[in-house]
């Protein structure tokens, strides 16, 4: 079953255009990767999905509802994680993540911030303010904000930006299992070696154009390559 | 270049930008207005006062009196028989004169034989402002000229029967005091100043304050959200773009407002102090005081502008990238604040200029500032204009603020005011 529909989708900033017509779909419970140096258009996608931006041409479907029709639905479906958000400081973690599943079903509450509590992992720092956080600290609360309502699509733009190598192998298990138990992942990154470790599917993008699509395993045998950053020069070339 | 000239340049480069000048410029326009009406009082207190005058006298004292008033002032009306009062009290009205000042029957008579001739006078106040009651100062002055012109006159005929205190102060006075369409019997204009300035001053201050404190929570809190990279969250989760502008601008209301009451309890024991000494020692009492309806319409004209001015600091909260820029985005609000702040504690809106009225009227947050005042004397259809003006800026300051949460602008920062981009630069 598709869950990402993406048709011809184009963003215009003025005379900038920073997506020039990209298509993909990804199925339900696919890890899938958006991956390209900086300014491809990877983070302008994923703003786009997650409706924080409005498209110029084109369309796309979550889990059937059209975006553009139905913005409103499309949230409480999907959970995006910012490449560099933040939590309110003032806040302890715990408090952070009730704030949150407030806006969400009043009767899963509890279970939604457990849940949250679980993935993030922080003891009972989870009770101190997010102020007294350290960057891996804050990005694992995040990764708990995100996936703790289940949603149907996370959105994840540079999930281990910034974190040293055991928070980030963390939270690469926790987005495989929160893919293994039903939820669509879309997921931007530079590290095309973190990509090609957790996604089925990958896309490269480069110049706001889709250039090459397919399993990472496909596309190293395609491109006679050892790995995804081998592809990616080779394509890009 | 020199290193020393290269570090110069570029620091100027740096510092000359609209930011560095506006709020400048801005302060001297203000300023020089200020100037322009501190200029004109000055103008009304050079020019000779418009006074009608009843003489029922014919005695030497009322021929002095008279005298000096037809020389000093500018006499639109005269006569000798009470029954032209009302008459005399209309005119001066129309021309927007000062005092119907009426010497007594046996004013001269009373002098003479040691008791103080009595002068009745009918104040004509135009405005409550504090520089609106320098009109009737000028006449004040006249009757200073007079009595010192009759003790001169009581001293050079060598009358050594005369009491001395009477000698010194041979004039005494009954005074009413007309105030928008208001008669006070046995007040003067300085003892309405003095409950006045309670409004004129006590007031639009703490308008201010509550604005300002609620409109800078409003924009932090947008920058804030925006600095610490909350907002795109917010915004993907499933909340109307109308609950988060709503619960911003709610959440800096009751803040704004316990701020205020903070603030008023200190302010207003601080004026209390001292302002009411004045009427507290005299044996005469003003009625200015509101009914519980009136508070009510001062209540719904202080929400409506505070939401007015929320949506609009909202809308620049919008505009702010970081806390930094929105220290500066506070400046328009402050001037919008100031504006109406100064002009209501010195001029009465009824007494200014129509382009300065039309100003007033056009800036949101004059109108709580100027409720109070005109609740006081009836003036309702100035609040409910007020009321309807106010409440419209606000529904069209929602309206853009929601249209900008549903652009990409929330996001981008990039927005349709260009004249407000090279502001923020």
């Amino acid at each position: 079953m598709v869950a990402v529909e993406v048709k011809d989708l184009v963003k215009d900033y003025g005379e900038l255009k920073a997506v020039k017509g990209i298509n993909f779909n990804i199925e339900k419970g696919e890890i899938f990767g958006l991956i390209g140096p900086n300014g491809a258009g990877k983070t302008t996608t994923l703003r786009i999905l997650s409706t924080l931006l409005t498209l110029t041409a084109g369309s796309v479907k979550i889990m059937d509802f059209d975006l553009e029709k139905k913005p409103e639905e499309v949230r409480k479906i999907i959970s995006y994680l910012p490449e560099d958000a933040g939590a309110y400081k003032n806040l302890t973690g715990k408090a952070y993540l009730e704030f949150i599943a407030n806006f969400f079903d009043s009767a899963k509450n509890r279970k939604i911030v457990a849940s949250g509590i679980k993935i993030a992992d922080l003891d009972e720092r989870i009770n101190s303010k997010v102020e007294t956080y350290s960057k891996g600290m804050k990005r694992r609360l995040l990764v708990g904000r995100a996936l703790m309502t289940d949603p149907k699509l996370a959105i994840l733009d540079e999930p281990t930006s910034g974190l040293d190598v055991v928070n980030a192998q963390e939270i690469r298990n926790i987005v495989k299992k929160t893919a293994r138990d039903g939820t669509t992942v879309l997921l931007s990154s530079h590290n095309m070696l973190e990509v090609e470790y957790m996604c089925d599917r990958i896309a490269l993008i480069e110049k706001g154009l889709i250039v090459e699509e397919g399993k990472p395993s496909d596309l190293m045998k395609k491109y006679n390559a050892n790995n995804i950053e081998e592809v990616f020069t080779k394509v890009v070339k | 270049m020199s290193a020393l000239g290269n570090i110069i340049f570029k620091e100027l480069k740096e510092l000359m930008t609209p930011t560095t000048f506006l709020p400048i410029i801005i302060i001297a326009i203000l300023f020089g207005t200020m100037g322009n009406t501190i200029g004109g009082i000055e103008e009304e207190l050079q020019e000779p006062p418009t006074i009608a005058l009843i003489n029922l006298d014919e005695g030497s004292f009322s021929n002095i009196a008279s005298n000096i008033f037809n020389q000093t002032s500018n006499v639109t009306f005269y006569s000798e028989s009470i029954a032209d009062k009302q008459n005399a009290i209309n005119i001066l009205k129309d021309k927007e004169g000062q005092a119907l000042l009426i010497i007594n029957q046996n004013f001269s008579e009373d002098i003479e034989s040691g008791k103080t001739g009595l002068f009745e006078i009918y104040w004509i106040v135009q405005g409550g402002g504090i520089l609106d009651s320098v009109s009737s100062s000028v006449v004040e002055t006249l009757i200073s000229t007079v009595n010192t012109n009759i003790t001169r006159e009581l001293i050079a005929k060598d009358n050594s029967s005369i009491n001395a205190t009477i000698a010194l102060n041979p004039t005494s006075r009954n005074e009413t005091t007309f105030f928008k369409g208001k008669e006070f019997t046995g007040i003067s204009p300085g003892q309405i100043a003095s409950v006045y300035s309670m409004q004129s001053i006590f007031i639009p201050i703490v308008m201010m304050m509550i604005i300002m404190m609620a409109g800078q929570i409003v924009i932090s809190s947008m920058a804030l959200e925006k600095e610490n990279k909350t907002l795109e969250t917010l915004l993907t989760l499933p909340v109307k773009r109308t609950s988060i502008v709503a619960g911003k601008i709610i959440a800096a209301a009751i803040i704004g407002l316990i701020l205020a009451f903070i603030y008023m309890i200190g302010m207003g024991n601080y004026l209390a102090s001292f302002q009411f000494q004045d009427v507290a020692s005299s044996s005469v009492s003003v009625d200015l005081s509101l009914s519980g309806p009136d508070m009510l319409l001062i209540g719904v004209v202080v929400f409506v502008s505070l939401v007015a001015a929320l949506a609009f600091c909202m809308l620049l909260g919008t505009m702010a990238k970081n806390f930094k820029s929105a220290q500066t985005l506070t400046f328009p609000v402050a001037v919008l604040v100031l504006i109406p702040m100064f002009v209501t504690m010195f001029k009465d809106f009824d007494t200014l200029p129509l382009a300065l009225k039309a100003i007033l009227f056009g800036i949101p947050f004059s109108h709580p500032m100027m409720a109070p005042r005109a609740l006081l004397f009836d003036d309702y259809l100035m609040v409910f204009a007020g009321i309807i003006y106010v409440s419209i800026f606000a529904v069209i300051m929602i309206a853009i603020v929601v249209w900008v949460f549903k652009t990409d602008k929330i996001i981008t920062g990039t927005t349709s005011f260009k004249w407000m981009k090279r502001f923020k630069k």
